[in-house]
């Protein structure tokens, strides 16, 4: 598939995954490939200190308002970024339904606490409502939201639905009403999950994608199977066999050994997870090869960009059912 | 002695913290694993096994309560997997004033909501299951594993969190209306009801205020409960081991958690890097001396080395932040951890 089509099939690409997948890297990755084809990309950080600044070589942490990560050029477009916490969202809510002398009042007495208590779900869709706000305004080519970790995403993208059934009236059900057609319109928002070949993940991976689909009607893209192992080359052979009739160090020669079981090992521990995830989850899967860096910069957002435009161009493109 | 051994010799409560996808549960069981083998009473509270580490450890079957493992040590091993709405659940049965409140506030739609979606309330039941195990005085030590906090600050602030809100002064008002009149509620209350019936539907709000009557009575209880749950947290019986990956995201997480436990006085009692890529030795360094046939072999070898040493690199700057911290190195194995042979072979690399 053509990365252009790619991403033009949604304004809003919401990015989940269980923690220490690499889920922000993965985001910013998105962002930095769909900014080489031009399009100006915001991305939006939901929670703790995620490390996207860092991803495009900036060191402050995100604040509410946005920050250019990424300077539009002749051959690329802006990659703005910016943090929206659930009180951030809540005080605006307040304060665009005619509420801003009370909104301080409510956040500091605790008021907004218990209401949030009772209706567990209002805070996420007021952040998830914040997203549609932006998606209307059309604020960029495309809004990439770093959701939270997985688990937590599905409360987070199941509160809408929740609260329309709870919620009997009122502007708050108009609200989740809304970000339930957003998430429910595969053409204005799609949810890409991030995993790793490694057994917790995948098995989280293939649950929350039917519970997704299933509670919040949200239209899975390709799931991104980050940090695979590559595969081994030149292995077959035992290093003793391999080094027959040379003059090896044998101290080498058990490391060489050790080493290459090593490796075989973990590559098939890390096949047999992207073979399970394949069988148990129809959905065409994006491989990201493990990086070999000590942080993320510039650099590696760069080369992962280059590796998720190198998979999404060998996806078949899919055939509309007839 | 080894500090990580002593630790778990000496301490009650092991609390592990750190990033999702570390593999805390796994660390939180070779503690309590360790323990057993230095001949204390130990109990594992895992919260989200993985499927065969939870079928090994026989937890699967049997939620909330603890399952002892035999095994050939002069301890005793006990886990228990962690089921937050049943403990929540037990809560409201030891602090109702009567069946039928229980049974009130366990039918209500918010209750059964709050108990599953509430941000920091599988924080909070976590410690609330390790209290209650310590209480219990069943064990010489607690080994909890702790849910893949939203953010480092759940898990410290959860009871925190649920004494503020039975507090609310805002939330006892609320129950004033249906008590006497709306007229005995003060100005500033009126509309604050008012604001929230508009914005978040008039319904919710009866529905919150017919919760918050059920509820009416068990405050103190469940106040007093969280207070001792927050000493337990601060007792320098209880250590702080901070779990992480060689991962850079990981990395940055547990230094993360490291400032959020310092601001409230406390300090991690040891570091435990998880999954650290091995090191082969081997005598020659460079792969290009080698002979054509081995190039591949020297290859991944060389690759494996230079993996181990970068991820060194990555943890020694949390490792000065955490000192005098105990260090500890789990190394990644061909095949992941799932069973009581794996977590034997973790222990070894920690303890001895």
């Amino acid at each position: 598939m053509d990365v252009g089509t790619f991403c033009a099939q949604s304004r809003v690409l919401i990015v989940a995954g269980k923690g220490g997948v690499g889920k922000t890297t993965m985001a910013s990755a998105l962002a930095r490939m769909a900014s080489r084809g031009g399009r100006s990309v915001l991305i939006v950080e939901l929670e703790g200190k995620s490390g996207i600044t860092g991803a495009f070589g900036m060191g402050q942490d995100l604040g509410y308002d946005e920050v250019e990560l990424q300077a539009p050029g002749p051959d690329q477009g802006s990659v703005r970024a910016r943090r929206i916490t659930p009180d951030d969202a809540l005080v605006e809510y307040l304060e665009d339904h005619g509420l801003r002398r009370l909104s301080k009042r409510l956040v500091s007495s605790g008021v907004v606490d218990v209401v949030a208590t009772a209706i567990p779900g209002i805070r996420d869709v007021l952040v998830l409502g914040k997203v549609k706000q932006l998606e209307r305004d059309g604020v960029a080519d495309l809004i990439v939201v770093d959701a939270p970790a997985t688990g937590h995403a599905i409360t987070f993208l199941t509160s809408a639905s929740g609260l329309v059934s709870a919620a009997r009236g009122g502007p708050l059900r108009t609200q989740a009403n809304e970000v339930v057609e957003l998430l429910g319109d595969s053409s204005r928002c799609r949810v890409i999950l991030v995993t790793v070949p490694e057994e917790m993940p995948v098995s989280e991976t293939i649950e929350s994608a039917f519970t997704l689909e299933d509670k919040a009607g949200v239209q899975l893209g390709p799931v991104i199977v980050n940090a695979t192992d590559p595969e081994p080359v030149g292995l077959e052979r035992s290093a003793q066999e391999a080094a027959a009739g040379l003059d090896v160090d044998p101290e080498h020669l058990a490391a060489l050994e050790q080493a290459r079981l090593f490796r075989l090992e973990r590559h098939a521990v890390s096949a047999a997870q992207i073979d399970r995830l394949e069988r148990d989850l129809p959905l065409p899967q994006l491989h990201i090869p493990m990086l070999d860096a000590e942080t993320i910069g510039p650099p590696e957002t760069d080369a992962l960009a280059t590796a998720l435009a190198r998979a999404i161009d060998a996806l078949v493109p899919e055939v509309p059912a007839s | 002695m080894n500090p990580l051994a002593a630790l778990v010799a000496e301490r009650s409560v092991i609390v592990c913290c750190g990033a999702g996808g570390v593999g805390k549960t796994t660390v939180s069981a070779t503690f309590a694993l360790a323990a057993a083998l230095a001949g204390r009473r130990a109990c594992v509270v895992t919260v989200d096994p993985a499927r065969r580490l939870a079928d090994s450890l026989g937890v699967q079957s049997l939620p909330n309560t603890p399952v002892e493992i035999d095994g050939d040590w002069p301890g005793h091993l006990h886990a228990l997997m962690l089921d937050t709405k049943g403990t929540f659940d037990d809560l409201i049965h030891t602090y109702a004033h009567s069946t039928e409140q229980a049974e009130g506030i366990l039918t209500n739609r918010l209750y059964q909501n709050l108990a599953g979606a509430l941000s920091g309330t599988q924080e909070y039941m976590a410690m609330e299951k390790l209290h209650e195990l310590v209480e219990s005085e069943a064990f010489d030590v607690v080994v909890v594993d702790t849910p893949p906090t939203r953010n480092a600050l759940d898990l410290l602030d959860a009871p925190r969190r649920l004494t503020r809100f039975l507090e609310n002064r805002i939330f006892r008002a609320l129950l004033m209306p249906t008590r006497v009149s709306l007229r005995a509620v003060g100005m500033a209350t009126q509309a604050v009801l008012r604001t929230v019936s508009k914005v978040a539907g008039a319904e919710i709000v009866q529905d919150a205020v017919t919760f918050f009557q059920d509820f009416e009575g068990m405050e103190e209880g469940f106040r007093v409960r969280a207070a001792a749950v927050r000493q337990l947290l601060a007792d320098p019986s209880t250590a702080y081991v901070l779990v992480t990956s060689p991962r850079p995201d990981a990395v940055t997480e547990a230094g993360y958690f490291a400032e959020r436990l310092a601001e409230r006085g406390l300090a991690p009692a040891a570091l435990v890097v998880n999954r650290i890529n091995p090191r082969f030795g081997g005598t020659h360094a460079d792969p290009s001396s080698a002979a054509a046939q081995l190039a591949d072999l020297e290859a991944n070898l060389a690759a494996l080395n230079e993996a181990a040493e970068r991820e060194e690199g990555s943890y020694a700057a949390l490792m000065a932040q955490v000192a005098p911290a105990a260090l500890g190195r789990v190394p990644l194995f061909g095949q992941d951890v799932h069973d009581l042979g794996g977590l034997r072979r973790a222990a070894d690399f920690l303890f001895s």
